[in-house]
């Protein structure tokens, strides 16, 4: 901002503050000997000492980056040269060259805080600055019209209800990240639009997602509409999948995300929201609806929502980040066609083989027994499972071995016509000896309840660059 | 109650364009058999190359690389190129 005075000193006061009460009678004092300019930022008839400004908008608070009050600037040749914040009496004598200014003072009084540090102040400055330069078209409800059936009506919910997006929550959520409103992210399939971070902001409102989370929502929305993750097919197939969603690194937990109890199920929050969003993404901005292009014969729950973070704390194995070459610092999200959730019990083993065996039984059945690397998996191993491998001394890796040679099955079980089931592999198979999952089509995850000798599988869709490939992108702020 | 909101959509607007003219009939004319990769969709087409070949028309055969993406483009603009009419089969 341009300054007021050339020479002189500039003070910021609220008389809200009992320091500044203090030292309303020595910004009279400087006065005499000085050009003092003081503005007010709650009270423009305080202090009566001085004819104060009016601050109470804040604007000149914001321009000089007030933090406490009260504050003396030193302003010398039209700059500013010293800075002074509460009351600390040789300070304010030897920056006015006063040497007797208040002396019936205490020595020491500390400030309070800025009005431009309220939390109701510094939200209602966000969405002044960032809500009216927004993008999007408003739309104003009918007098008459209810909210949330307006919304239904329109065709911007998954069924459930969806938080209205005013230009205020679009504002403290874009506040969530630091990317500008109109960077545009991707081309949301199926239409192929673009979609700006603000776009983004809009539907995460309408998730239920908190401002913090919107990072991750970019992240997600980035994985899925790469040509390797392939969202369009996801979405038009006619099989089950949709996106599930895995955050790793401290993020995961700064923003309270579920990785134990009742990790795939209902009630938390950021898991619900950011799963959630990612859908309304492609439903609003990309146009993929069902019934409409997507063409799912069943769908599944998942397709609400599917997020969750991998239990990093008590893992005994590198989290599923820094197997796919990230840094146990970075926050990722990696994505994967989740086709649904099967459930594997085993609570009789205590031997890391024995378990091995276990999943694999259970393993050969993704998708289909006789199908071998069409369908990528994710195992996700519960704690107390984790718990054998962890004391057998099996890395992930060697799990991962294990299971796969576990899952070398004879071509003759699985080509078309064998045990007299139709589904099946070509006869030319019949020669050989197949894995039931591609090179790298297994992936191994540590997560859920610390009871319970479970451990689940999540089934994939087609695999690698027929279909889609898993995708890790790092969440950026 | 909230009254104003953002548009949460695309805010896209369907063009509008006129339909290629119908041929009157398919004799002398190249007809696009495009197959999407799926399972037994060449059964399908094969069966449809010889009813066309038989009306007179000349097929031209393509195929996507794989049926759960869009057609890359340069495929489009191949048929499109070549062909006056095209048929595509989904099949299982």
């Amino acid at each position: 901002m341009e300054l007021p005075i050339d020479d002189g000193f500039i003070a910021v006061v609220k008389r809200d503050c009992p320091t500044c009460g203090l030292v309303a009678p020595v910004l009279g004092a400087i006065a005499e000997h000085h050009s003092v300019i003081v503005y007010s930022q709650d009270d423009p008839t305080f202090p009566e000492q001085i004819t104060p400004i009016d601050d109470r908008d804040l604007d000149v608070s914001f321009a000089l980056d007030i933090d406490t009050v009260p504050t003396l600037i030193r302003i010398e040749a039209g700059a500013e040269t010293r800075r002074l914040e509460g009351w600390f009496r040789p300070h304010w004598q030897a920056v006015t060259g006063i040497e007797t200014l208040g002396d019936d003072l205490p020595e020491l009084r500390p400030g309070c805080g800025s009005r431009t540090n309220d939390p109701e102040v510094v939200d209602a400055r966000t969405v002044a600055a960032i809500a009216g330069h927004l993008a999007s078209r408003t739309i104003e409800f009918g007098a008459h019209e209810d909210d949330h059936e307006a919304m239904f009506e329109r065709g911007w919910t998954d069924g459930l209800p969806v938080v209205a997006p005013t230009p205020a929550r679009v504002a403290r959520m874009l506040a969530g990240t630091t990317r500008d409103p109109n960077d545009v992210v991707v081309l949301a399939p199926p239409d192929l639009v673009e979609c700006s971070v603000e776009k983004i902001a809009i539907n995460a409102v309408m998730a239920g997602c908190k401002p913090e989370y919107l990072p991750v929502v970019i992240a997600a929305v980035e994985a899925a509409c790469t040509d390797a993750f392939n969202a369009h097919g996801i979405l038009c197939t006619t099989w089950f999948s949709g996106p599930m969603i895995v955050v790793n690194g401290p993020m995961s937990r700064s923003i309270g995300m579920n990785s134990g109890v009742n990790v795939f199920g209902q009630g938390n929050r950021a898991n619900a929201t950011i799963g959630r969003a990612l859908q309304l993404v492609i439903r609003n901005v990309g146009g993929g609806r069902p019934g409409e292009i997507d063409r799912a014969a069943f769908g599944w729950p998942g397709k609400y929502t599917f997020c969750f973070a991998e239990r990093e704390h008590d893992s005994p194995w590198d989290p599923l980040h820094v197997t796919r070459g990230f840094a146990p610092d970075q926050n990722t999200v990696t994505l994967f066609a989740a086709g649904g959730l099967h459930p594997v019990v085993d609570q009789l083993s205590r031997d890391a083989s024995q378990l091995a065996n276990s999943f694999a039984r259970c393993l050969r059945t993704v998708g289909h027994p006789k199908n071998v690397f069409i369908w990528d998996a994710f195992l996700a191993v519960g704690p107390e499972h984790a718990r054998v491998f962890r004391e057998a001394g099996w890395s992930k890796d060697r799990l991962r071995d294990e299971l796969a040679a576990r899952l070398q099955i004879d071509g003759r079980e699985v080509i078309r016509g064998a045990d007299d089931i139709a589904e099946g592999m070509p006869e030319g198979f019949a020669e050989h000896t197949l894995p039931k999952f591609r090179d790298g089509g297994l992936q191994i995850v540590h997560c859920g309840g610390e009871a319970g000798l479970f451990s689940a599988i999540i089934a994939g869709w087609a695999s690698g660059a027929v279909g889609s490939e898993i995708v890790t992108k790092e969440i950026r702020p | 109650m909230t009254r104003i909101v953002l548009d949460p959509t695309g805010e896209r607007h369907a063009a509008t364009r006129a339909r290629a003219r119908r041929p009157a009939n398919l004799a002398g004319t190249t007809i696009g058999l495009l197959d999407i990769s799926k399972a037994r969709g060449d059964v399908f087409l094969d069966r449809l190359e010889e009813l066309l070949v038989a009306e007179g028309a000349a097929v031209l055969r393509f195929r996507k690389p794989t049926f759960t993406k869009p057609a890359p483009v340069d495929l489009r603009h191949e048929i499109a190129s070549k062909c006056e009419v095209v048929i595509e089969a989904l099949a299982d």
